[in-house]
């Protein structure tokens, strides 16, 4: 399973697939998770993107990556997406893209910020905001594997109502047993929340991370700032720094 | 606000067989060794331009065009490709 994203990656270059939507689930007012069907995908691992290229009649092409939320699943390949309301991609995925419709995908990509299931080191999550994205595909992947390896998730949201894939998040499935998830709420907590909304802290990460010394593997994705606290602090309680992977996104990559 | 060089995977995989996201480089400015990856990336357009998150020099650039990809490397002194 995981050597088949890598080995049908160097059997020949990556073409663009025509991709149709086949279902969509909304996670929040502004994100919605979609799933589309693309004919022989060769598999992917937690945390790996794909492109996503919009032609329109005039031959205008946008072209954005995307993470994928969920593991391999035959065809199917999972991204969500959040909207950026001044963005020039998402505005019309989220809103306007309906099921039948078709887009072009390329992937799966990226081979950094990826968790392979036979990694036996414990791992640690941050998220922030829609960083969380690419943690809950390694999240599923876990489960989909049956791993018992001890994951911690760390996910620092606006507000509850900010929250993707709240469900799954909040009322886990028995397969994720070992999974811990804190929260972190950045403008609005909600009731009974312990202490007051705040950004995350070297205190939050020690209070819910691993101690550098289980030598754990740590994936930090959101915002450029959040990624740069996080990761510096990370390193500042002695998880050496190729034990600290990130992945950023900006406004850019809308 | 910046990308990082995650977002580049696409565009070299278009040029490279292997995944040159996790190849680490070192500057040409100043010679601080990075990920791929984590280099600071802005674009697409006109093209992806990646720089040192070290000393912000400009480490590659990707441009494409109808017909042809131009890959800058020159402010990389060197690529590191795990096999």
């Amino acid at each position: 399973m995981a050597g088949t994203a890598i080995s049908g990656r160097l059997t020949g270059r990556l073409v663009w697939q025509r991709a149709t939507l086949l279902a969509v689930t909304e996670e929040t007012a502004g994100a919605r998770s979609l799933a589309f069907e693309v004919p022989g995908w060769p598999g992917h691992l937690g945390g790996q993107h794909v492109d996503l290229r919009l032609t329109a009649d005039d031959g205008y092409t946008a072209q954005r990556s995307y993470s994928m939320s969920a593991p391999a699943g035959g065809d199917l390949v999972t991204i969500t997406v959040q909207r950026v309301d001044d963005g020039e991609v998402s505005p019309y995925l989220v809103d306007q893209l309906r099921i039948g419709d078709a887009v072009e995908l390329r992937g799966p990509v990226g081979g950094w910020f990826v968790w392979r299931p036979t990694d036996p080191a414990p791992v640690l999550l941050v998220g922030g905001g829609s960083g969380v994205v690419p943690l809950m595909a390694m999240i599923r992947a876990r489960r989909a594997a049956g791993s018992r390896v001890p994951f911690r998730l760390i996910y620092s949201v606006r507000t509850p109502a900010d929250v993707l894939f709240a469900r799954e998040l909040r009322q886990p499935p028995i397969a994720d047993g070992g999974l811990d998830t804190a929260w972190v709420y950045t403008r609005e907590a909600p009731a009974g929340a312990a202490g007051l909304p705040h950004r995350i802290t070297l205190s939050d990460l020690t209070a819910h991370g691993w101690p550098a010394d289980l030598e754990p593997m740590c994936f930090v994705c959101g915002p450029t700032g959040f990624v740069e606290a996080v990761a510096t602090a990370l390193v500042d309680l002695g998880h050496p720094a190729d034990r600290v992977k990130t992945e950023r996104f900006g406004p850019s990559g809308s | 606000m910046a990308l990082d060089g995650n977002t580049l995977a696409g565009p070299l995989s278009e040029l490279f067989a292997v995944d040159v996201t996790a190849a680490v480089s070192r500057c040409a400015g100043c010679g601080q060794q990075d990920a791929v990856a984590d280099l600071l990336v802005y674009g697409p357009d006109p093209g992806w331009v990646a720089r040192c998150p070290g000393c912000d020099s400009v480490v590659l650039r990707i441009v494409r065009g109808p017909s042809a990809v131009w890959l800058d490397l020159h402010g990389s002194a060197a690529l590191r490709i795990p096999l």
